[in-house]
């Protein structure tokens, strides 16, 4: 049991990088690697986000969105608000994002310096939407969710300081000036995403 | 047309490309890209969308209170994808099985929200659509460019159709796996990208300065 959560954990970070292998968040994924700094901020934000949504997210799939899930009504024919559920999971993003915005301000005023400016962002960041997108789509329990979640988030946050990293190391070459910047960017992360494709296969 | 809304419908595809220039929106499309098919209804469900909800947003643009404006938007984008998913699914069911969370991100693409943002919001409904026809074209240039690419070269094939005869169906094309793979998209569009920095040379960025790892806007703090 413990080893089908740590494969899915290890898959979620590595084989299936949301941001290397399925292009997610990739707004805010190069436009916020110039600097580690900023781009761990990004990271951690992004991971506290997933771990909360993607479990939420569960929750109000499984008792009022999949089909057949609303049977405890004890209306006949069971409704079906499937087709909502683009609506309800960005929705649920939204608002948790904006809960967590006032808790972090309110509790942890040293945590919001750091994290502060990026939780809007966050909101219509793909790799948020998609984490939860994917968990409906591949029916995950709520404990899955919540692996995945963290999993995907800690993922991404890799992915984003590396890229970050980098970039920042590249500023002392001698690139192409038609390349400097968005071009050079995307080639790296091709290469990165090249790199991360080495653990496929792997499962623990 | 006047000169005004043929900038905003031109525009778009070289000078002011939104995946290549104003890095918008390449979230839901590097993935989609891998067939030139599941890119066509992918580029058509992006256009509905954002013309969609420019127009709906330009509308009602007088009468929207900036506090709320975001969340406004987003209802609008969210229905509007919605109502794409539900017609994608009941038409093109496979091609919908293959796009498979893609569409849903399209609520987050941020070239929806982007163009509402930076252009409906203070434009009149003519113009703000003649803005999301172009910017779903400059999108789906860079979108089919890709596809093109990927598959001709990933299997040899385009829209289904044997282009180059594969090693495995007695031909001489040997298929580049890698096309196939996230990586190539990656690679292609930078490369993409490089070919119109080349050409219009105007769009080049100044992140290279010797010696130091300052922002440009911290230099000027500098001197």
């Amino acid at each position: 049991m413990l080893q089908h959560y740590l494969s899915l954990l290890t898959t979620a970070i590595f084989v299936e990088n949301l941001a290397l292998a399925f292009f997610l968040g990739m707004c805010s994924f190069l436009a916020v690697s110039r600097k580690v700094d900023t781009a761990i901020g990004l990271g951690l934000a992004v991971i506290f986000v997933l771990a909360i949504t993607t479990p939420l997210n569960q929750l109000i799939n499984a008792t009022l969105l999949k089909p057949g899930s609303l049977s405890w009504l004890g209306i006949e024919p069971v409704p079906d608000l499937s087709f909502l559920t683009y609506l309800f999971l960005i929705g649920t993003i939204a608002a948790v994002v904006q809960v967590v915005e006032m808790a972090v301000d309110k509790y942890a005023p040293g945590l919001y310096g750091a994290l502060g400016v990026f939780l809007p962002l966050i909101a219509v960041n793909c790799a948020i939407l998609g984490g939860s997108l994917f968990m409906v789509n591949r029916d995950y329990t709520l404990a899955e969710a919540s692996v995945y979640g963290v999993g995907s988030g800690i993922g991404w946050a890799l992915a984003i300081v590396g890229l970050a990293a980098i970039r920042e190391r590249i500023r002392y070459s001698n690139v192409p000036a038609p390349l400097r910047g968005l071009g050079i960017t995307f080639i790296v992360v091709g290469l990165m995403s090249l790199g991360f494709m080495s653990f496929s296969g792997i499962s623990l | 047309m006047n000169k005004a809304q043929r900038e905003a419908l031109l525009d778009p595809l070289l000078n002011n490309n939104p995946i290549a220039l104003q890095v918008l929106g390449i979230c839901s499309a590097l993935a989609v890209t891998t067939k030139l098919s599941v890119s066509l209804v992918m580029s058509a469900a992006v256009l509905f969308v954002l013309v969609g909800s420019n127009v709906a947003v330009s509308a009602i643009r007088k009468g929207l209170p900036p506090s709320i404006r975001i969340i406004v938007e987003l209802t609008i984008i969210a229905s509007l994808v919605i109502i794409a998913d539900q017609i994608l699914k009941a038409f093109v069911y496979d091609i919908w099985k293959q796009l498979t969370v893609f569409v849903g991100l399209i609520i987050t693409n941020c070239i929806i929200m982007g163009r509402a943002e930076a252009f409906a919001i203070q434009n009149p409904v003519k113009l703000s659509f003649f803005d999301a026809v172009g910017n779903a074209a400059g999108y789906s240039l860079i979108l089919l460019a890709v596809a093109f690419f990927r598959e001709l070269f990933g299997t040899g094939r385009l829209l289904g159709f044997t282009i180059l005869q594969p090693v495995n169906e007695g031909g001489w094309y040997q298929p580049n796996g890698l096309m196939v793979l996230s990586p190539a998209a990656f690679l292609l569009i930078g490369i993409f990208i490089w070919l119109i920095r080349w050409k219009r040379p105007e769009q080049n960025e100044e992140e290279f300065h010797v010696g130091g790892l300052l922002e440009p806007h911290e230099i000027g703090l500098l001197r």
